[in-house]
């Protein structure tokens, strides 16, 4: 089974992070990129359908040069290979174009499965895995809690705010995962010596069948092409500062005073 | 007036809080179209009406046996027939999907997690509270219908001054192949309980490490003695005090309630993700350094095990 495990690099949520004033994308430069930590369960998630169904682990990422990194982190796990979607051309592309561009450089392999978390924690959008499954036409089993594979019948635990749906779907399928699926690996040392041998294929734009005109407002990706646009950003405003008591054996008769004021109570 | 479309969440026939903020939202916009999929739509009609809708499209419960799909292909020909100028639904995580497959079959860009909406000549304009709470930005929709999901508790709901007729026209979608391609066999329901659901309760009372045991009750007690959700830190998750749909914070839930109470959490960055545009803030933490303390309206420097239950108690005795 060809398993494509779609992997982001993401600001470090313990930095400060920052948007670059002059186009109000990610500052990159302002903190150390990781593996979105969900991308690292879809992973975990990955690696585990291949041991129990055979076949080959690939990883997609789309992003500047230095998302090497975290490629390198996920052949690291145990993946097999790397496909890194890297062009100038996409820089500031929204979540639909980004969507897009991996639909596209999905349509270079073979797969049966596409696995990714379900959401980033930078952008936050979580639409990613809903839209590839629109862009591809493929069933979007999204938000799994758990993954069963039968022959060529999928079968996953939706997550949903009153329990979970079981959903079926026949292969090839996009499943995205949620935190609970399972306790991702550390790469061990022989791991992490092999995978600076394991080959990461470059592709562009152009490769993945792409264009990219002269005016970027043509463009199907990247912010002049972009269909959603932000105008502004800023330091969120400080909290004014509470107050702080501390406990004399009256704090939580404190407590409730602030609620009455408030008219919570 | 342009239309502006809302899904409605609603759960047996009764339309939740956070389709009247969208109502609210929407009458800025334009003149709201409510969109019901599933049974109920004749008891939520006048809850919709009272917040300004004008019609009520009602869709077949069948679009709920795939998954989002079916939804987003309905929401499509409704705004193209209609020419709606934006469609509006809440930013939970299944309609967010929805709000993605729409936006790429409009063609149209899309907003997640907005905690304001404002219109200015050239349509809405949204806010997002960012990075942990830390930075605040605005964005619009520059290109087709503008498909924009709203976080449930950001916007105050407000009756219309003029209720709509909240007309109800019964609608339906072929469906394509490809949207019955992912098929809901089961809906499993887990116990939820007597308590308010996490994303839309006005309070939420969250316990972390400092509870120290399974035995969440100091928590529990807290949050029905207010009416409120029950949420939880990562920590109390990971150690198998609370069940993971609790969790609140980055990779858990976002939750903008009027009062949040912390127990025992330290106010991690990533908690912070999940709670920091709450109205009020509450802690209860032994340590006098712990993070949390930057943004609480008020705390406490103390034993969640004594403080607690005394505040338990205070409030149950006024009532
Ligand atoms: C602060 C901020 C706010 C933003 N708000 C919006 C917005 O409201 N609307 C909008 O259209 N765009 C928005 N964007 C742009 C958008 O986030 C990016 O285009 C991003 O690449 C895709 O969205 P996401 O990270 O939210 O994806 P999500 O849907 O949250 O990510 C889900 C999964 O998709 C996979 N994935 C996502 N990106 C990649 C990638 N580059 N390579 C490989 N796998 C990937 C990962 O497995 C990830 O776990 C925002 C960006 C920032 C920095
Ligand atoms: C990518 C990523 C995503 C994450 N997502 C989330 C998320 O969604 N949600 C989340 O919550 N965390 C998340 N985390 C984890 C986060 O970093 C923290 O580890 C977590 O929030 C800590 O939980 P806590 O505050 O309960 O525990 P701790 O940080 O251990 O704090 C416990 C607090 O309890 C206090 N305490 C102890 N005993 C008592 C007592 N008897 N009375 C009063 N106070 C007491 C202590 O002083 C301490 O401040 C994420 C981390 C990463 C890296």
């Amino acid at each position: 089974m060809n398993i494509v495990v779609l992997v982001k690099q993401v600001p470090d949520t313990a930095t400060e992070r920052k948007l670059r004033p002059e186009d109000h994308t990610l500052d990159r430069a302002a903190s150390d990129g990781v593996i979105n930590e969900l991308d690292e369960y879809a992973i975990e998630e990955a690696l585990l359908l291949k041991e129990k169904h055979g076949g080959e682990v690939t990883v997609l990422s789309m992003g500047p040069d230095q998302a090497t990194d975290s490629i390198r982190k996920a052949l690291s796990m145990g993946a097999d290979k790397a496909v890194h979607l890297n062009d100038d051309a996409l820089h500031g592309s929204d979540a639909l174009q980004t969507a897009y561009a991996l639909s596209k450089a999905l349509g270079t392999l073979e797969f049966d499965v596409v696995v990714l978390g379900s959401e980033s924690t930078d952008a936050r959008t979580g639409i990613v895995g809903a839209a590839l499954a629109e862009y591809l036409g493929l069933p979007q089993l999204t938000l799994a809690g758990k993954v069963d594979i039968d022959g060529g019948s999928i079968r996953i635990q939706r997550q949903a705010d009153y329990g979970y749906d079981v959903v079926e779907a026949e292969l090839p399928a996009v499943v995205s995962v949620v935190e609970k699926i399972n306790e991702p690996r550390y790469p061990s040392f022989k791991l992490i010596m092999a995978a600076k041998k394991k080959p990461v294929q470059k592709l562009t734009l152009a490769d993945v069948g792409i264009e990219v005109p002269g005016d970027p407002a043509d463009a199907e990706v990247g912010l002049a092409a972009a269909a959603t646009e932000v105008v502004d950003a800023a330091a969120a405003p400080p909290r004014a500062a509470g107050t702080i008591v501390k406990d004399e054996g009256e704090g939580g008769l404190k407590v409730a005073e602030f609620l009455s004021a408030k008219k919570f109570i | 007036m342009a239309e502006v479309l809302v899904l409605v969440d609603h759960v047996d026939g009764e339309v939740k809080k956070v389709t009247t903020e969208l109502l609210t939202a929407a009458r800025r916009i334009g003149e709201p179209s409510a969109v019901w999929v599933g049974d109920g739509a004749e008891e939520g009609a006048a809850r919709l009406a009272e917040f300004g809708a004008a019609k009520v499209y009602v869709a077949p419960a069948e679009l709920n046996d795939y998954v989002v799909a079916p939804t987003a292909e309905l929401l499509a020909k409704l705004a193209q027939e209609s020419s709606a100028a934006a469609v509006l639904v809440s930013a939970t995580a299944a309609n967010k999907e929805i709000a993605g497959r729409l936006a790429v079959k409009l063609g149209s860009g899309v907003l997640t997690d907005v905690v304001a909406l404002d219109v200015d000549d050239s349509g809405p304009v949204a806010e997002h509270s960012v990075f942990g709470g830390s930075v605040v930005t605005h964005a619009r929709v520059r290109t087709g219908v503008p498909v924009i999901a709203v976080r449930p508790n950001s916007i105050a709901a407000a009756p219309a001054e003029t209720p709509g007729e909240a007309a109800r026209e019964a609608v339906t979608v072929e469906l394509s192949d490809a949207a019955k391609a992912a098929r809901v066999v089961e809906r499993v329901q887990q116990e939820q309980g007597e308590r308010p659901e996490l994303a839309e309760a006005a309070i939420v009372v969250s316990g972390g490490r400092g509870v120290g045991s399974e035995d969440f009750s100091v928590v529990e007690n807290l949050a029905d003695s207010l009416g409120a959700a029950v949420g939880a830190s990562r920590a109390a998750v990971d150690s198998g005090w609370y069940p993971n749909q609790f969790q609140v914070g980055q990779t858990g839930k976002t939750v903008s309630p009027q009062l949040y109470i912390a127990l025992g959490i330290s106010g991690a960055i990533q908690h912070r993700a999940g709670m920091q545009t709450s109205n009020n803030i509450v802690a209860v933490n032994k340590d006098p350094e712990a993070p949390i303390f930057e943004l609480s309206d008020f705390g406490v420097i103390g034993d969640l095990h004594k403080v607690a239950p005394q505040l338990t108690d205070e409030i149950n005795r006024r009532k």
